[in-house]
């Protein structure tokens, strides 16, 4: 059978999912496949476009790449447009005047954002939000700008002002209907949206009419409104809507709506059946789908129909929830409530700025529509009550009523959802999906969410996905054990508080009056730790030191040899000459191999056990402190040099690292701790990487948590912005103690947050709104550590007990005779088997 | 090279540390000792670790696991029962044990 010759124009989000889709199906053999993609990059996330103006690279978007699209043998075309159609041979032709033939043809090409014809729309700094392109030509007008202008107030506009205050322009919205998203919210919700944005201090100008862009005076524009009133600004942003691109069906006589967009079928053919248009271009039943999961869903069918499958589009929810500025916005349904008959049921709190309406059936039993602004928690509930027809409580406004003191929330338990429920519209997710995960081996959400790709596209539904896949497990008689071991019956959590509030102080006292057995090498750091995270005591006393991993027991880190590696502390990497000449003169006396870590400090490595007291020693005398390489506690505060040298610098980055490296050294927690800080937005110290990374603005500091390099890189979350320095610490105290008493044994705070229930905001709510009512007691506790801080190896020093054990034989000087080192770029390496080989091991004497 | 196996004073019992160890050097042989509290007993197996080929064992994390008493390698963390020399994740893995004892005030091994 020959193949059929398939070309898709476009690829954008639609489009890849398409290819995704027919790569899923197993089908790709059937194919001869050409993509062209007329942007210069390939497929990526539009949704989140906005974050490359808070540290996501090109890269972190993409979604389609080179090397997948060849392993599934596409022929992709970068750089090139199709211009036009020939449906009679059944070719197109692109503007690098290549001519291809197909046997099928599918249109993915998206739309366009909406310019209004304004004179002077086309002036110079008049841009759009749609491409990375787009985004990279606004960062560089904001460079020449002080004051920026979006053009639309819907919801790509109010993103699009987010990024200019992001940028740091003073930032206008203008929007020609009396309200903010229009389309979505009613008047009450806009007006609740708008306080909050101009809260946030963004001006809002609603049924403004721009009829000139000129010349200004003080900025490089100048707005002429139909009122008479004008608006000074140097950048202008449009963001008044999308139009399809239909250029291609027009001009080769396919059918198209009559406001636009390329008219389909229930398989997304075109009007002529060998064509199949899907995502933003597309128009079905007379409606544009400006989102990207109905966009989806007709690439599943596309491709469905293209391979004998029988997948039909049958329209989608629009329903949406969104962070706009920080603020919870939703929009289910019939927001505005033009069913017939509907009725409404409305909440507003104008002190707490939240704004609640219900849309419900005449009878009173069904869920219409709902519109929340401020806080919109109930969105998954509420939109499962309208998917899925399912009937509403006596008083549905409890629905929507705060919840105060015990009375409970009449919630929508998950139990109550059909099989067919969709969970995740982003990736069309459903109830039953999600139980197929689980019968098929997923046991953690984590799990849940690699297999079904639910919860990683907006996130919207990431709670309703938690309760699910949590009552799903409960259901099926998983008992999750989260025990931490044998020996205690108990997770570490459980643990922390069991000895938090018996103030118990040993391993000992908590095995006898909580656990069995002797202990084992889970426990027995896991309780070290938490007793060092509590009570800080010395870790290397008689009850202490059974507890310790080996790199504790001995404060050093031991190599594959069974030598150890020495490193001093060094805050914000800081250091000056004498010191780095001592650490010069300790490797060469000693004869260890020195290397710079990524911490900004300097790693000393092939010491001996029984040298480890005397280099120490020389280090402590040098005014030195021990660096806690080998502890779960905090590593290191790395820093740029910041305003002090740096042209660009806006605060003291090394003077603020070295305070905070100061402050937290020493500190125990269920994985080790990274930190630093940046003294701009430039970001040198990649401080997003770090599990508390801070850069300095024009106002103060932002604070970012739970970042993480390593094996599973993690952006840190933007937790909070210009903080002054005494928040910024009260802020991560209590983040750390939270962390500490919250977290798993291991747990890095990157893995924390991702499991964290209520992610990010609940994290905020619990640090900056004290919802637990537990800021001060994390303060107390953290100040406690902070207080109590002790270099454990000046203690050891001071210790002819605790010096005892650093020796290899307990009844002999002789050294470890397996440890022979060989030179290597002139310096000392471990000899590998082959080489100590070659080497005759010195006999060793018994001396005592 | 003698074939009758002896007890050896190897260290004081000072020398011990409780649930954790210690390693002495018995002729050209390195064990490790192991003192746990509860038993108020010595063990003596080989301080040498055959995963990672570090003499290391000695400072290792002591547990039980049932009824075995271990150590885990600080290396990659296998567990070896502190009788018998066994290895608890790995059955065709055996290390030397050696009995082990205290008699006034003095940690002797059969070796
Ligand atoms: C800032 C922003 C935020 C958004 N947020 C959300 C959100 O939160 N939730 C949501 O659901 N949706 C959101 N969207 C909308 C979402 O991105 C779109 O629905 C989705 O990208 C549509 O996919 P598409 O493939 O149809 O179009 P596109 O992603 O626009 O892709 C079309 C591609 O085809 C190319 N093309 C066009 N014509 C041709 C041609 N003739 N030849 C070759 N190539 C061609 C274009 O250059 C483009 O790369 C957002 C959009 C933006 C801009
Ligand atoms: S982050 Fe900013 S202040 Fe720090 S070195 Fe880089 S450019 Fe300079
Ligand atoms: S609904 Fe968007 S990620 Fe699930």
């Amino acid at each position: 059978m020959s193949k059929t010759k398939l070309v898709i124009a476009g690829n954008g989000m639609v489009g890849h999912q398409f290819l995704q889709s027919l790569a899923d199906s197993g089908q790709l053999d059937n194919f001869e496949v050409t993509v062209f993609c007329e942007e210069s990059r390939l497929a990526y996330d539009r949704v989140h476009l906005s974050a490359y103006f808070s540290g996501a690279t090109a890269e972190d978007l993409a979604m389609g790449n080179t090397d997948l699209y060849r392993s599934w043998g596409l022929n992709v075309l970068t750089g090139e447009t199709v211009t036009g159609i020939d449906r009679g041979y059944k070719s197109v032709t692109t503007d690098k005047g290549r001519e291809l033939s197909y046997d099928k043809l599918v249109l993915a090409t998206g739309s366009y954002p909406f310019v209004p014809p304004v004179p002077g729309h086309d002036r110079q700094q008049c841009l759009v939000y749609r491409t990375i392109d787009d985004l990279d030509a606004i960062a560089e007008a904001a460079r020449k700008s002080r004051v920026g202008t979006v053009v639309g107030g819907g919801l790509l506009g109010l993103e699009a002002a987010k990024a200019l205050t992001d940028l740091g322009l003073e930032t206008h919205v203008v929007e020609f209907a009396p309200r903010l998203m229009a389309v979505q919210l009613d008047n009450g919700g806009g007006a609740m949206l708008r306080q909050k944005i101009e809260a946030l201090g963004v001006s809002v100008h609603t049924q403004k009419n721009t009829q000139l862009i000129d010349d200004g005076e003080q900025c490089f524009h100048k707005m002429n409104f139909a009122d008479g009133e004008v608006l000074e600004t140097d950048l202008i942003l449009f963001s008044a809507g999308i139009r399809p691109r239909d250029e291609l069906a027009r001009q080769s006589d396919l059918e198209v709506g009559e406001r636009g967009g390329i008219v389909i079928n229930n398989n997304c053919q075109t009007s002529d059946p060998s064509i199949y248009a899907i995502g933003e271009c597309a128009l079905w039943n007379g409606q544009i789908f400006g989102l990207v999961a109905p966009g989806n869903q007709m690439a599943k069918v596309a491709v469905s129909h293209l391979t004998g499958g029988s997948d039909s589009f049958t329209g989608a929810d629009m329903s949406t929830k969104l962070k706009l500025m920080g603020v919870d916005v939703a929009s289910i349904g019939d927001a505005h409530g033009q069913t017939p008959g509907a009725r409404v049921y409305s909440f507003v709190d104008e002190r707490a700025e939240v704004y609640k309406k219900l849309v419900v059936s005449e009878d009173g039993k069904l869920l219409l529509g709902a519109i929340l602004v401020g806080d919109a928690e109930q969105y998954g509930t509420l939109l499962q009550y309208m998917l899925n027809g399912i009937h509403l409580p006596e008083y549905p406004d409890t629905l929507i009523l705060p919840n105060r003191g015990d009375d409970k929330q009449t919630g929508l338990g998950v139990a109550a959802l059909p099989e067919t429920a969709q969970i995740c519209s982003c990736h069309d997710v459903s109830k039953a999906d999600v139980r197929m995960a689980l019968d098929g081996g997923c046991c953690t959400l984590a799990d849940v969410k690699g297999t079904t790709k639910a919860a990683t596209g907006c996130g919207g539904c990431s709670a309703l996905l938690t309760d699910l896949v949590n009552h799903e497990l409960e259901e099926m008689g998983v008992e999750v054990n989260r025990d931490l071991c044998e020996h205690f019956p108990y997770t570490r959590q459980d643990l922390y508080n069991i000895i938090r509030i018996e103030e118990i102080r040993s391993f000992d006292e908590l095995l006898e009056q909580h656990g069995r057995g002797h202990g084992c090498e889970i426990c027995r750091p896991a309780v070290g730790s938490i007793l060092a995270s509590c009570w800080n005591d010395y870790i290397l006393t008689e009850q202490n030191v059974s507890l310790q991993d080996t790199n504790d027991t001995f404060m050093a880190n031991m190599q594959k040899d069974g030598t150890y590696s020495v490193v001093p502390r060094v805050a914000g990497g800081e250091i000056t000459a004498d010191k780095l000449i001592v650490l010069g003169q300790v490797a060469k006396k000693y004869n260890l191999y020195s290397k710079i870590t990524g911490g900004q400090r300097v790693d000393l490595f092939g010491a001996r056990l029984e040298q480890l007291p005397d280099i120490w020693q020389e280090l402590i005398e040098a005014g030195f402190e021990t660096g806690h390489a080998y502890g779960k506690s905090l590593r290191t505060v790395k820093s740029c040099v910041g305003s002090t040298w740096c042209r660009f610098g806006v605060d003291d980055s090394v003077g603020l690292a070295i305070d905070l490296e100061n402050r937290y050294k020493g500190l125990r927690a269920p994985h080790k701790i990274k930190f630093a800080v940046s003294g701009c937005t430039r970001e040198c110290a990649e401080a997003q990487s770090k599990d508390i990374g801070v850069i300095a603005t024009e106002k103060g500091w932002n604070l970012y948590v739970c970042g993480n390099g390593g094996m599973k890189p993690r952006h840190g979350d933007l937790f909070a912005t210009d903080l002054d320095r005494d928040t910024l610490i009260r802020y991560i105290d209590r983040i750390l103690m939270f962390y500490i008493k919250t977290a798993d044994r291991l747990q890095r705070t990157s893995v924390w947050m991702e499991n964290m229930e209520g992610g990010l905001d609940y994290l905020r709510q619990v640090i900056i709104n004290d919802s637990l009512s537990l800021g001060e007691e994390l303060e107390q506790q953290m100040a406690h550590v902070v207080s109590t801080y002790q270099c454990e190896w000046k203690t050891t020093l001071e210790s002819p007990q605790a010096l005892k054990r650093f020796r290899h034989f307990v009844n002999s000087e002789a050294p470890d005779s397996n440890v022979v080192f060989v030179e290597e770029r002139q310096q000392i390496r471990p000899a590998t088997p082959q080489e100590k080989a070659e080497v005759e091991a010195e006999p060793i004497k018994l001396v005592s | 090279m003698t074939t009758t196996k002896h007890w050896t004073a190897v260290c004081s019992q000072n020398d011990l540390i409780a649930d954790s160890g210690i390693c002495a050097l018995v002729a050209d042989t390195q064990v490790a000792l192991f003192y746990v509290k509860k038993q108020q007993a010595v063990f003596a197996i080989a301080n040498h670790d055959p995963f990672s080929q570090a003499n290391v064992l000695s400072r290792g994390l002591i547990g039980s696991k049932g009824d075995d008493l271990f150590v885990a390698s600080p290396v990659y963390k296998q567990h070896f029962c502190l009788k018998t020399g066994r290895c608890l994740d790995d059955e065709n893995t055996r290390i030397q044990a050696w009995p082990a004892r205290i008699e006034q005030g003095q940690v002797e091994v059969l070796i």
